[in-house]
């Protein structure tokens, strides 16, 4: 019998731009919250894992240092945008394997604003002007509209979307509903995504306590599956922003390898669950992880979108905290947010963005490296 | 014997030669594979056994954008297009596009050229490849 891990307590410093406001502040503030609900205090929890991509050498330890619960074990974890999730599955795995019963993480991030730079590229290439992150979102979008028939029209209907279920998160950076028309009218990044269609990089935190469960609760959320994959070789458009690669529609990517791994462990199928949270760093990226996910199959994100079934309100609402299209994207933090908000949905606790009886949900990352995770929360 | 400093260099050693026009790679010895740039190991099966080659200059288009804002270090004129154009030995390779064109569609033949990019302090122009219509 496997051990069932539960989220003790959950925590999050907003999503957005801090002036004067370091890291550590931001990651204190998620970790004391989180502490705080799930009643744990030094000596409470065995080891840390923090996610962070820009935070530096030792950041998580600054965090534990800040609040003087430092002496146990302390990791930090650079998975690229799946770094929060990333540690979450360390963690897990620590638990289920007996070394400990309760550990803390957290992610954070303060990125500058503007086109990531990251030492993912050598100098030269960014010389050469091939270390555009937004260029290969736009030939990934290119792709899947020619390949399914979808429009810009349709990436636009993922923004609208998005952001309207953002205005009721008080956590996000936009909160501010937009129409298709000033998607579609925005200034034009790399053709076809428009300034409206990518998410901002940003700042903020968010933690989360995970504890060995003991005897059954009702109402309490536990981890069905956390899971890590990265790129299988070969694929010229993946995360992993290759320089070369080959024709990949045969190539499964690590989204897909990482949901099929995650509901096996879950021992569920996309049909069983309620609601989702997903990597939009991009609107094409949405609709691309939805079949990814086995949300739908190739082609059918139109009839999805024109029945509303990703909206609030919908048959699986995806995305209701308005998607890193409303939050922006600290890296380190963006995984654990979603698991954050997935936690509010399952407690019944997520007000406006309420997603009416939702038992189970689906949190998605994928970014650098290339890393994809995928995350099953379900309630008892 | 020739003091003189050059008056072009690549924007990076190793990439592509100029004459004539073409990007350098590797085939493995195992898995047939070619990969760009070149590699001591192959991406595709590891094998150690691989092979430098002179890769072909005529290719077609498989994907294509403009970039309009300057990501960061970057030393040329925006916009610029890139893209993604596969090569005969069926390499699929992501690189920039001569400036910007209507003409662009998928599958239209594109050749390899060597152009300049910027200039340096010292004077020197910086070259890199592009593929154009």
């Amino acid at each position: 019998m496997s051990v069932d891990v539960e989220i003790a307590g959950i925590g999050i410093h907003p999503f957005g731009r801090f002036e004067g406001r370091t890291v550590t502040d931001m990651g204190v503030s998620a970790v004391r919250a989180a502490l705080a609900e799930a009643g744990v205090g030094r000596g409470g929890f065995q080891a840390a894992f923090c996610g962070t991509a820009y935070a530096g050498v030792a950041a998580g330890h600054k965090v534990l240092g800040a609040l003087a619960l430092t002496g146990i074990p302390i990791v930090d974890i650079e998975a690229g945008c799946a770094s929060g999730a990333a540690a979450l599955q360390l963690a897990a795995g620590a638990i289920r394997a007996g070394q400990h019963d309760c550990v803390l993480v957290f992610g954070m991030e303060k990125m500058p604003k503007g086109i990531i730079r990251s030492s993912f590229f050598e100098p030269w290439r960014e010389e050469a002007g091939l270390a555009a992150t937004p260029a290969y979102f736009a030939l990934r979008a290119q792709r899947l509209l020619r390949e399914s028939g979808l429009t810009p029209d349709d990436l636009a209907r993922v923004v609208v979307k998005n952001r309207r279920h953002g205005v009721h998160n008080p956590n996000a950076m936009f909160r501010k509903e937009v129409t298709a028309e000033e998607v579609l009218g925005s200034r034009l990044v790399c053709d076809p995504l428009r300034l409206f269609m990518l998410c901002s990089p940003n700042e903020g935190a968010a933690a989360v306590v995970l504890r060995r469960a003991a005897g059954s609760s009702a109402g309490r959320v536990t981890l069905a599956s956390a899971v890590l994959r990265s790129h299988l070789p070969g694929s010229v458009l993946g995360e992993a922003t290759p320089l070369s690669g080959i024709d990949d529609s045969a190539i499964p990517p690590p989204s897909t390898l990482a949901a099929r791994d995650a509901y096996e462990e879950a021992g569920i199928g996309p049909d069983d669950v309620d609601v989702v949270e997903c990597q939009d760093t991009d609107a094409a990226r949405e609709l691309l992880a939805w079949e990814e996910l086995g949300l739908c199959a190739r082609g059918e994100q139109r009839s999805v979108l024109d029945a509303g079934d990703a909206a609030l309100g919908g048959r699986r609402p995806v995305n209701p905290s308005g998607g890193l299209l409303s939050k922006g994207e600290p890296l380190g933090a963006s995984g654990l947010g979603q698991v954050v908000e997935l936690v509010e949905q399952l407690r019944g606790i997520a007000g406006p963005r309420q997603v009416e009886g939702a038992r189970t949900g689906l949190a998605h990352t994928v970014g650098r490296g290339a890393n994809a995770s995928v995350t099953i929360l379900t309630r008892s | 014997m020739n003091d003189l400093p050059a008056s072009t260099r690549p924007v990076h050693e190793g990439l592509f030669q100029s004459d004539p026009p073409g990007l350098l790679g590797t085939r493995c010895d195992d898995c047939s594979q070619h990969a760009f740039p070149r590699a001591t190991t192959c991406p595709y099966c590891g094998s150690e056994r691989v092979t430098d080659v002179a890769l072909s200059a005529s290719g077609t288009l498989r994907g294509w954008t403009t970039v309009t804002t300057a990501p960061p270090g970057y030393g040329g004129a925006v916009p610029y297009g890139f893209g993604i154009v596969e090569l005969p030995e069926g390499l699929r390779v992501i690189t920039r596009l001569a400036t910007p064109d209507q003409r662009f569609t998928y599958g239209l033949p594109v050749r390899l050229q060597i152009v300049a990019l910027h200039d340096a302090e010292d004077g020197t122009t910086i070259e890199t490849w592009e593929f154009a219509p």
